[in-house]
């Protein structure tokens, strides 16, 4: 079994002890968000039109942003707080570490493991999605991998920034500041179009924007691509990118 | 890397008793060839019976240098002590033995090995049981030892055999699921202990094993590690209490300011740097300084510490008995063997546990 496995059946473990608590933002926060704003709104919004947001009814254009902006919401919080307790907390990275994983296992193996959270999420979003009939292409089913990979592209560079840290002041800081309007201006509950002119453009270069375009593109089946492979392709740099920062962020931060 | 759980069952080296027989079992199954008794040699440096050999070896962290060049060799089945007040550099010491240190300077092997192509290799065959415990509080007891068992790759169904022995050896297992979190720090200790011992390693590296608990639980601990070392598993231990060194280690080196001031036996050490007994007085408050140099050519040696004037000196009650003829009335007077302690504060002029 590679090495990274080994630490990666620790967050398996572990979760099997604490799952109950993530089972809100898991499992009950998609139907919340997709009955309150994607029905309760989306009525107002709708107007009994079937076409009244870029053609579909709003709960069609919403859920696919929301489930974005869930990955990314899941990626993000795992790679903070979790990360810290490794470090300070619990400090279980230490532990592996005098075990013979090296750093990358325990990088590795944890980054493994949100993904794993991401998918479980994405899947139960989707499958929550199919129920309220906001599903109408078969594309959606690629929309999943585009979820996990949303939320794995933020995972990474979190975990790079979070092992800097020394207290989880900044982590308040970071989904204040960048999660949550990243969450809201993304394009996840309007198109970017109603933003003022320079804000679209910076819009459209932040990264939740391109999960949001991607899941959508699938999700209604309409995509576009060289476009659609564009917005994969800033994921996957992202997702690369933060590896290679958080191998140089955990070595500096494990390795004394 | 190691290839998993088989490799290192079969590296068992020897264990408490109570462990042994299941780890007779395992290398029944595993490794035929490998008999308890002929574990010991196997995997260590060749032409050298040390498991560890330092040689310059240093560690500097920025401008600071906290090993300065100290050289040692720890000995197959020993119990090797570090001894020293905080800051000493011996966890830096430790921590590149185990391997989770790079080394800045000098060189180190660890069963042979070296620690910065070797790591996880090195690693596969030691227990650490660091200062800080790095248990997962939100877990049981057993899932710790289960877990960690896991990072070094042994099978389930043995680390679980494995798991309920270590429990039985810690003392633990009506505390078995029970969560860390509201254990005691001498449970705790204990787990940390037992943890290291998963993987029956060669070598167990611990980290001030008993400092912030109270004297039962140092004694249970210390009786624990007396069975490791009775069963032949070589010990590293870092301490700045010298009662515990004193009991525990076969041979230590005193550290201070990152060097190494002297090493031996704790019986070789108080022979070679202190009397056999020391007169301990207290005055009033104050007067020790003068006290000490009217009274310095009664011992071979006078320490002033600010409560207390040490005489050091063959024969402590005629020592005493000299003191009071001079009219001196200490308002507490002591005799008593030398210790690690008289040894430091010759070797360093300071106190240990400051």
């Amino acid at each position: 079994m590679p090495l990274a496995l080994r630490a990666y059946q620790y967050s398996l473990l572990a979760y099997r002890r604490t799952w109950r608590g993530s089972l809100t933002t898991t499992f009950l926060y998609p139907v919340l968000y997709l009955a309150a704003i994607g029905v309760g709104l989306g009525h107002l919004i709708d107007h009994g039109s079937r076409q009244a947001v870029e053609g579909v009814p709003y709960i069609w254009f919403l859920a696919p942003g929301l489930l974005a902006g869930t990955a990314m919401q899941i990626g993000t919080n795992e790679s903070t707080f979790p990360v810290m307790a490794g470090i300070k907390w619990l400090k279980t990275y230490f532990a592996m570490l005098a075990t013979p994983l090296e750093v990358t296992d325990v990088l590795y193996g944890h980054l493994l493991w949100i993904v794993t959270r991401v998918a479980l999420a994405s899947g139960v979003f989707l499958a929550v999605m199919t129920a309220f009939h906001t599903v109408p292409s078969a594309w959606a089913a690629a929309a999943f991998p585009a979820a996990v990979l949303t939320g794995a592209a933020f995972a990474a560079p979190v975990m790079a920034f979070s092992a800097t840290q020394e207290t989880d002041q900044s982590f308040i800081m970071l989904f204040r500041f960048v999660i949550v309007p990243l969450f809201l201006f993304s394009g996840t509950f309007f198109p970017v179009t109603q933003l003022p002119g320079w804000l679209q453009v910076v819009a459209r270069c932040t990264p939740l924007y391109q999960g949001v375009s991607l899941c959508r593109a699938l999700v209604l089946g309409r995509l576009e691509g060289w476009y659609d492979l564009g917005h994969a392709g800033y994921l996957v740099l992202m997702l690369v990118a933060g590896v290679l920062a958080a191998r140089a962020t955990y070595r500096r931060r494990l390795v004394q | 890397m190691p290839s998993g759980g088989d490799e290192l069952v079969k590296q068992h080296l020897g264990s408490p008793s109570d462990l042994s027989r299941l780890a007779r079992a395992v290398e029944s199954t595993s490794a035929p060839e490998a008999g308890p008794g002929t574990a010991p040699e196997a995997g260590l440096g060749a032409g050298t019976g040390a498991v560890v050999q330092a040689r310059g070896l240093t560690k500097r962290f920025g401008d600071f240098t906290a090993v300065d060049s100290v050289d040692f060799d720890i000995q197959a089945g020993e119990a090797f002590g570090f001894l020293g007040p905080n800051g000493a550099g011996k966890t830096s010491t430790m921590r590149m033995i185990a391997c989770l240190s790079p080394v800045s300077g000098g060189t180190l092997r660890v069963l042979g090995l070296d620690p910065m192509r070797d790591g996880s290799r090195i690693r596969s065959r030691i227990g650490l049981v660091p200062q800080d415990d790095t248990l997962d509080l939100e877990l049981t007891v057993r899932d710790n030892l289960y877990l960690y068992g896991r990072y070094f790759g042994l099978p389930k169904r043995q680390l679980r055999e494995r798991v309920d022995q270590l429990l039985e050896f810690a003392r633990l297992t009506e505390r078995a699921d029970d969560r860390v979190d509201p254990l005691s720090g001498g449970m705790r200790r204990r787990l940390t202990i037992a943890r290291a011992l998963v993987s029956s390693p060669d070598l167990v590296i611990l980290d001030e094993p008993t400092t912030g608990l109270d004297p039962q639980a140092r004694h249970l601990l210390w009786d624990r590690l007396y069975r490791l070392k009775r069963e032949g598993v070589t010990l590293v231990i870092t301490t700045h209490y010298m009662d515990e060194a004193e009991q525990l280690c076969d041979r230590l080196v005193v550290m201070d300011a990152g060097r190494i001031a002297a090493s031996g036996s704790p019986r070789e050490l108080i022979e070679q740097w202190s009397t056999r007994e020391v007169v301990e007085l207290r005055f009033e408050a104050e007067g020790h300084e003068t006290h000490g140099r009217t009274l310095a050519d009664l011992a071979e040696r006078v320490e002033v510490l600010p409560d207390r004037l040490l005489l050091y000196t063959d024969e402590g009650d005629a020592t005493l008995d000299a003191v009071r003829s001079r009219g001196k009335s200490p308002i507490a007077a002591l005799v008593r063997r030398s210790t690690l302690e008289d040894v430091f504060l010759h070797l360093t002029g300071r106190s240990l546990v400051d």
